[in-house]
């Protein structure tokens, strides 16, 4: 049995952001659309956690930690956005969002 | 840096999660990370996404990472996914889950998907050895919130050097909760 190295980690992490990426581009609900950022924010975690290890320093895990403020905040704020349009337009689908296009 | 670190690499103590447990974890996440984009129910999308969070919690746990993996547990498997919970009790979800899930454009979406998946095979294979050594380090895990506390807060009275970001971070979350209040009221 092959030990485990910092690449399979950096593989793990890949499939999880390309699941995210095409969650993004793919999804018209916008619930889950946000989840999809949630995803690829977590691919970033696990691949400065795991550089943290190769290094053997920890400034990897405390850029992670400052990783998950930002994704607390923009869960908070894209959530906010998405009622604040809910109420106006009685839809959850991006595609119906679509004020700005002439 | 401080002396602490330094004593990173004791080899005396051998890992006690087998290889195993990481295949079975990175399978978990990646499937559940699967059903998140997949699942026309936006409940069962966001119950897949609790299961791919603290299976990466397993994993930051094999990577001698324990204060990231409970800060992973408690903030976002606790706290933000509740968060997603909640709206989506507010928002319609009967209706939304009977329309069209996928939207027009999704070929596209699909094919530059697969594009940065082979550019980031590409890279991973290309910086194979170089790159990416594998040095099998074993992190002190007794001390690991006290090293990141250290970072974080500074240790002896002095700045640490992570102080100045970590106050920065605070006024984004300030930031975060009153646009987060000031979008949801109704009249302000």
């Amino acid at each position: 049995m092959v030990p485990i190295t910092t690449l399979h980690y950096l593989v793990v992490a890949a499939a999880l952001f390309v699941l995210g990426v095409i969650g993004v581009l793919t999804r018209r609900n916008v619930v889950i659309v946000l989840m999809s950022i949630e995803l690829i924010l977590n691919a970033v975690n696990l691949n400065l956690v795991a550089f943290s290890r190769m290094w053997g320093n920890l400034h990897g895990q405390v850029f992670s930690i400052f990783i998950t403020v930002d994704a607390a905040a923009e869960a908070a704020v894209g959530l906010g956005i998405l009622i604040a349009f809910f109420r106006n337009k009685e839809t959850v689908n991006v595609d119906e969002i679509d004020l700005l296009k002439w | 840096m401080n002396p602490a670190m330094n004593s990173a690499l004791n080899p005396g103590m051998a890992p006690v999660a087998t290889p195993w447990f990481f295949y079975a974890l990175a399978a978990l996440a990646v499937a559940s990370g699967l059903a998140v984009i997949t699942r026309r129910n936006a409940v069962h999308s966001a119950l897949a996404l609790i299961v791919t969070l603290l299976s990466v919690a397993g994993l930051y746990l094999m990577l001698y990472a324990p204060f990231v993996a409970g800060v992973q547990i408690i903030v976002y498997a606790g706290g933000i996914m509740v968060l997603f919970l909640f709206v989506i009790m507010l928002v319609n979800i009967e209706r939304s889950s009977k329309d069209r899930q996928f939207n027009r454009m999704w070929p596209v979406g699909l094919a530059a998907a697969c594009a940065l998946m082979a550019l980031f095979v590409s890279a991973i294979a290309k910086g194979n050895k170089l790159l990416f050594p594998d040095r099998g380090m074993t992190l002190p895990e007794g001390t690991n919130t006290q090293e990141i506390a250290n970072m974080l807060y500074g240790e002896a009275g002095k700045m640490g050097q992570y102080t100045f970001a970590f106050e920065i971070a605070s006024l984004l979350l300030l930031v975060a909760i009153l646009g987060a209040v000031i979008m949801t009221k109704k009249k302000i």
